[in-house]
């Protein structure tokens, strides 16, 4: 898969989230939850950026405010070469053909009074109005094959199906309009292995054929190394590491990135290992530790990590595009 | 009859009437869970694997119809009136459901729908039983429970809503868990903690565990037997180490071959088994899975295999069993469609 370096198709600069929370007491002043808290990256025409990390640290949050599913707080993203920061409901209908989202709770995203049929072509409909019925129903059902929904069933309704078909839909109507930036959270969890296979390797030859570009949430770590150019690590809504997959599987800089890489259990019951849980409990993005975010978790923490968060710096030891970035004070002295 | 079995079903058949015809979901699967076991049940999307346990908690869709028998600690539970069933649902029996934001209330505070549950069932002050909920989300890890438990479902990310099913689940320390994908939208490391607490209740309390997942990782760490379906099918049962080391169904084969692997060849495609999952209402002569096996003969169109047992609980159903491939590594790449011509 080649990777267009030059076309950043989504520039994301700084991007935050803060939702208000009630704290259920009269006492206390309501605070701001930090879903995400200043992130930057870059999306390139024809690459697969997965997000990974623990859950709630933010990876949903960040997918739907980079399409503006959802308003950012502070910071810009920018979509090939023009801001859509804080773009209403309207102003992003023209875009909105060329960026999708398959959600992560595949039931409850789609609605229960369509048939599956309607589900599948509504951003058909709503983005070709042109089209007529016939064309739809032809397109629909292509789609259905596609993704291992038998074409036959397009006139029933979602809980007629069952959670990995659910998923299917949600990816069948996302990929209709062939957009240029899909976000996938957790496209594939719910799918047993095969059909996860299937999907993925279809993800792969459409980015092949059209150039798609990807924003790939998802938790499974042997998933995002197969699919990836990049990965970002996030740690309650901040950037902990960014690189090219094979540098961050192979020599992991952030303590956190390694402790995930360590903790992927093995499909194989003779290996039982004890896995490595990180010690301490994920801190609330309520009241974030200062400094430098995962402090309160790292092993080798000291003084200066409390006291001013780490900037993303870069690390790379090799070529001009293999960017390592690493939000660390320790990086020299930890080993890979 | 054996007081260490906690549930036994025998021949449940499990159908849904659609315009188009019978949905056969589940055909005639029969089992037995003991004290302090787990069972992992694996197999294709749509194979049936939910549907079975909905009609064992009562709760099939409205054009769902089910027949056989469930005895759950002596009882046949299957078809109870629902006067009786709620006194079994959500205290002895619970259920983790695949999809959270469908079976928690979004208009309640999960303080609400956490302590209704102990109020009503285990007679507790609104007080304790506030007490015990933020134990319990404590115990699934959501950070600052105590803050937490006051929120609506939506402003959890999905895997806390998935947490918060798991405790929800668990206030009433059931005898049968069924858990179904409970871990999908977790990331390894609170995955990780969510099976150390299943294990520790299962070692602790004699809890037993029905473990619905497409994850075989999830599997070998956490199961004792397995059960893998396809088109609404049981096709093959046995132990976790038997089924990991020496899969006799060629559905089984495949499906330990599609896994991907952290250590594995990462540029290649995955394998995945050729052809579609089966459609339940059409499904073919013979073996389900006939049109996608590689060893499928003129037999296997005709006839539907019967299952063979090796051992106890050691079950295949195959016509090809004895035959060669057992020794043979069928990894075959197979392309996939693309969509073809742009709007
Ligand atoms: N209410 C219904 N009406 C008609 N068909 C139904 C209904 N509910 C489920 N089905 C069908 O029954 C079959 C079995 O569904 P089930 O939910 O048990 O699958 P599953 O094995 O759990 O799959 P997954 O891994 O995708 O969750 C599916 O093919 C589904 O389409
Ligand atoms: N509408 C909201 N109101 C308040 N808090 C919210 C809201 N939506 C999300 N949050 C909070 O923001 C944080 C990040 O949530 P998000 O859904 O982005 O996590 P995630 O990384 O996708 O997690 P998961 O892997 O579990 O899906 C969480 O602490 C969550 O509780
Ligand atoms: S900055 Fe300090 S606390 Fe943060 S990861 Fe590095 S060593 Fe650990
Ligand atoms: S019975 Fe025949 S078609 Fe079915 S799995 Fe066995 S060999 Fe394959
Ligand atoms: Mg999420
Ligand atoms: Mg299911």
């Amino acid at each position: 898969m080649s990777v267009n370096v030059k076309v950043p198709i989504l520039t994301v600069d700084n991007l935050k989230v803060h939702f208000p929370v009630d704290t259920g007491t009269f006492f206390t002043k309501n605070k701001t939850l930090k879903a995400v808290d200043g992130v930057s990256f870059q999306l390139h025409e024809g690459e697969t950026l997965s997000v990974v990390g623990e859950s709630g640290c933010g990876k949903s949050t960040l997918g739907r405010a980079v399409l503006q599913l959802l308003h950012n707080t502070d910071g810009q993203v920018v979509w090939m070469g023009q801001s859509i920061t804080g773009h209403s409901v309207k102003e992003m209908r023209p875009l909105r053909k060329q960026m999708q989202i398959i959600f992560q709770d595949p039931l409850a995203s789609l609605d229960p009074r369509m048939t599956i049929g309607e589900i599948i072509a509504e951003p058909l409909v709503t983005h070709h109005p042109e089209l007529a019925g016939k064309a739809v129903r032809y397109r629909v059902r292509e789609m259905m094959d596609i993704v291992g929904l038998l074409p036959r069933m397009i006139n029933r309704y979602p809980h007629e199906f069952s959670g990995g078909q659910c998923q299917r839909i949600g990816i069948a109507r996302a990929m209709i309009l062939q957009p240029r930036v899909i976000v996938c959270d957790e496209p594939v969890s719910a799918l047993d292995v095969s059909i996860q296979a299937q999907i993925i390797n279809l993800l792969g030859e459409l980015q092949q054929k059209f150039g798609l570009s990807l924003l790939f949430i998802s938790h499974d770590l042997s998933i995002v190394r197969h699919i990836s150019h990049r990965v970002m690590v996030l740690y309650l809504g901040n950037v902990m590491e960014i690189a090219d997959k094979d540098d961050l599987y192979n020599s992991p800089k952030h303590p956190y990135t390694q402790a995930l890489i360590s903790a992927v259990p093995a499909p194989d019951p003779a290996v039982r290992k004890k896995r490595v849980v990180l010690k301490g409990d994920l801190p609330s993005p309520i009241d974030p530790p200062s400094g430098c975010v995962f402090r309160t978790r790292c092993l080798y923490a000291d003084e200066q990590c409390s006291q001013k968060k780490p900037d993303l710096v870069d690390c790379s030891t090799s070529g001009l595009n293999r960017r390592h970035q690493v939000a660390c004070y320790k990086i020299e002295t930890i080993d890979d | 009859m054996n007081d260490n079995i906690i549930l036994e079903v025998k021949n449940l058949n499990t159908r849904f009437d659609t315009p188009d015809g019978e949905v056969a979901a589940a055909n005639e699967i029969s089992f037995t869970l003991k004290k302090g076991e787990s069972l992992g049940v694996v197999g294709e999307s749509g194979s049936g694997k939910t549907q079975i346990f909905m009609a064992l908690m009562g709760l099939l869709a409205k054009n769902g119809k089910t027949t056989g028998e469930a005895i759950f600690k002596g009882q046949n539970i299957l078809g109870l009136p629902v006067t009786e069933l709620n006194k079994v649902r959500g205290v002895s029996l619970s259920m983790i459901f695949q999809d959270p934001m469908t079976s928690l209330n979004p208009y309640l505070k999960v303080s609400r729908q956490m302590t209704e549950v102990l109020i009503e069932h285990q007679g507790m002050s609104q007080k304790e039983a506030l007490e015990k909920s933020i134990e319990m989300l404590e115990l699934v890890g959501i950070p600052e429970a105590r803050k937490r438990v006051h929120m609506y479902p939506h402003e959890f990310s999905g895997g806390m809503r998935q947490r918060v099913m798991i405790a929800i689940a668990l206030l009433c320390e059931p005898n049968l868990l069924i858990a179904d994908e409970p871990t999908t939208a977790l990331d390894v490391t609170i995955q990780a903690q969510i099976l150390d607490l299943l294990h520790d209740l299962k070692d602790k309390l004699g809890m037993s565990i029905v473990m619905i997942t497409h994850d075989l990782g999830v599997i070998a760490s956490m199961c004792d037997h397995v059960m893998v379906m396809y088109g609404g099918r049981v096709v093959e049962t046995g132990s976790v180490q038997a089924l990991f080391s020496d899969a006799k169904h060629p559905y089984t084969r495949g499906l330990l071959q599609s896994m991907p692997r952290i250590d594995g060849d990462h540029n290649e495609d995955l394998y995945a088994i050729p052809g579609q999952p089966p459609n339940l209402q059409a499904l073919p002569q013979g073996c389900a899975f006939q049109p996608r096996c590689q060893y499928a003969t003129d037999l296997c169109q005709q006839e539907r295999p019967p299952t063979t047992e090796f051992d106890a609980g050691r079950t295949a159903s195959c016509h090809q069993l004895s035959s060669a491939f057992h020794t043979s590594s069928p990894v075959k790449k197979n392309p996939v469609h693309v969509v073809e011509g742009v709007l």
